[in-house]
């Protein structure tokens, strides 16, 4: 991947001059109709790092990603990117704003060519004024991508599937991409390729969320973590910390 | 008395106007996943419009499409926008009702502003034939080219251009296109454009050959969704060739049961998708 991520507006390079975080969740109350599912979450990612969201089925990871992206607005609390509040956005404002999702189980547009997917992630107004360099950057990437770019997404085996989810999460040339759990139901050396291309994008610069359900290959190539139990955030410090956690070994790792 | 080839060519001609219709239809079941039981007095709306664009501004049928189209781009988008909108995520009944409502008004409207009589546009070419003995309608079939050209324009819409596109990710998945940065809302508001723009249309082009009164829309909304079971749902080409088969069927009735049930053959062959093949004859296409 090509590293320029373009001109940053003066607003952003202030804010990270004072070394704040680029994503800050605080404190986040989020309801599915009367069922509270998220309770005071609260977590925080910082420029070009890779945070792990980690915790059990039904913990609330995929509801704090739908809270982040705005497709559920929080009851509570705030979501902000480098002091912009982010939780009043419309879903696509957000996207503008430099946070794109590769959401869980790839929902691509199955009726829709490899390379139709991929300009779709490209829709923002930003984003579709590079796009074409961007695609070069992702078949660059996913070179499998590019051979079968007129094929119907639908017809794609899991792993390249899996390739046009996240290819079309780069086409929005974000400034954070957040995974949900990306390598479920993908053979054991597909999941090593989706941890490698994890760092390869964040070596470009590009800030990650992760939720995984794979926590030891996690926390090894993450940042900082933070562990959700219940709809609550119980737990963060670095992947090395928590990978030594007591508690992170016998719940997460089957230790 | 006619012919098989002259009912079957004068059957597909009509068809291409159901399909238009269909069409209109089918993108907005598509991308809202609602029905719209207002289809047909949209339809109604744009031919009074064609109508008064006539007899008032002396505009030939044909060149108030130029007219017509747009006006009923904008009342899509209007009801999209205040009607359709606010009930999306409520219980189908819901959209069911409001929808119904819509072509209730519009029935009920033009009732009261134009009366119930029936009314026409003679044009010169009205009764024109070509091709000798077959006797074929000139203006059935001036509508059944600018019906195809309309239906390729709008292929070509929602296969080449972002916003077209947009339309069809919609419809595939609205919340992961949400997550592509496309706003949902606005694509809906011009689904919503596009559906009544073409049903609108449909009516402009039947006005040569029609006659029109304030209920003349209820009828069409039936086609309208018979062609699109027959293509399957939210398919715009299935619809095209649903409408083609449903204009065939109709007249091949006529020859061979009696005319005066045809509005009933396209249910026979709606009922019989349902029951053999309710994803359509044409399955899944692209658009
Ligand atoms: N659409 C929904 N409607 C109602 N409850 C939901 C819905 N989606 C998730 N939940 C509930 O919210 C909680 C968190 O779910 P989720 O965020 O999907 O967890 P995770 O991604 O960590 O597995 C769970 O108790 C789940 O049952
Ligand atoms: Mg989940």
């Amino acid at each position: 991947m090509a590293v320029d991520r373009g001109t940053p507006n003066a607003e952003a390079t202030a804010a990270e001059r004072a070394g704040e975080p680029l994503l800050t969740v605080e404190a986040v109350d989020a309801f599915y109709g009367d069922a509270q599912a998220l309770w005071g979450v609260t977590l925080k990612v910082g420029p070009g790092e890779v945070v792990a969201l980690i915790g059990a089925n039904g913990a609330g990871k995929t509801t704090t990603l739908r809270v982040i992206s705005g497709l559920m607005r929080p009851e509570a609390g705030s979501v902000t990117m480098l002091g912009r509040r982010l939780d009043r956005l419309s879903p696509h404002e957000i996207v503008e704003a430099g946070v794109a999702q590769v959401p869980e189980g790839r929902r691509l547009f199955p009726l829709m060519t490899v390379r139709e997917n991929l300009e779709m992630g490209a829709y923002g107004r930003q984003a579709r004024a590079r796009r074409r360099e961007t695609m070069d950057d992702v078949f660059a990437m996913f070179p499998v991508l590019k051979e079968r770019r007129e094929q119907l997404a639908g017809t794609l085996s899991g792993g390249e599937q899996q390739m046009v989810a996240i290819g079309r999460g780069l086409m929005a040339r974000p400034r954070l991409l957040m995974f949900d759990e990306p390598s479920l139901g993908l053979a054991p050396k597909l999941v090593r390729g989706i941890f490698e291309t994890v760092t390869a994008i964040r070596d470009t610069g590009v800030a990650v969320l992760l939720v995984e359900q794979n926590v030891p290959q996690s926390l090894a190539i993450c940042d900082r973590a933070f562990v959700l139990e219940n709809g609550r955030t119980t737990l963060s410090g670095t992947g090395r910390e928590l990978l030594a956690n007591e508690r992170v070994k016998t719940a997460y790792m089957g230790l | 008395m006619l012919s098989f080839a002259q009912i079957l060519i004068s059957g597909i001609l009509t068809g291409a106007l159901y399909a238009l219709v269909g069409i209109g239809l089918t993108i907005i079941f598509g991308v809202m996943r609602v029905i719209n039981f207002a289809h047909g007095e949209l339809l109604m709306v744009g031919m009074y419009i064609s109508f008064f664009a006539a007899t008032l501004l002396g505009l030939d049928p044909y060149v108030s499409l130029l007219i017509v189209a747009p006006a009923l781009f904008v009342i899509g988008v209007l009801i999209q926008r205040y009607l359709i909108n606010p009930v999306l995520k409520a219980p189908e009944f819901n959209q069911i009702l409001v929808t119904l409502g819509v072509g209730l008004v519009l029935t009920n409207s033009a009732q009261l502003l134009f009366t119930a009589d029936y009314r026409q546009v003679r044009t010169a070419y009205s009764s024109l034939t070509w091709g000798g003995n077959l006797a074929i309608s000139v203006p059935y079939t001036v509508s059944f080219l600018l019906a195809l050209a309309i239906t390729a324009a709008l292929y070509v819409f929602l296969m080449r251009t972002d916003l077209g596109k947009a339309m069809r990710a919609t419809a595939q998945d609205r919340e992961a296109a949400r997550l592509m940065g496309i706003n949902v809302e606005r694509v809906s508001m011009v689904a919503f454009g596009i559906g009544a723009a073409a049903a609108g249309a449909a009516g402009t082009l039947l006005m040569p050959v029609y006659y029109l009164f304030p209920a003349v829309g209820e009828p069409f909304t039936l086609k309208a969704f018979v062609v699109v079971v027959l293509g399957g749902m939210g398919s715009v080409i299935g619809a095209t060739f649903g409408g083609l088969i449903l204009g065939a069927v109709e007249a091949i009735g006529s020859l061979y049961a009696s005319t005066g049930y045809k509005d009933a053959y396209g249910f026979v062959i709606f009922l019989l998708i349902l029951i053999l093949k309710p994803s359509g004859l044409f399955g899944r296409s692209r658009v």
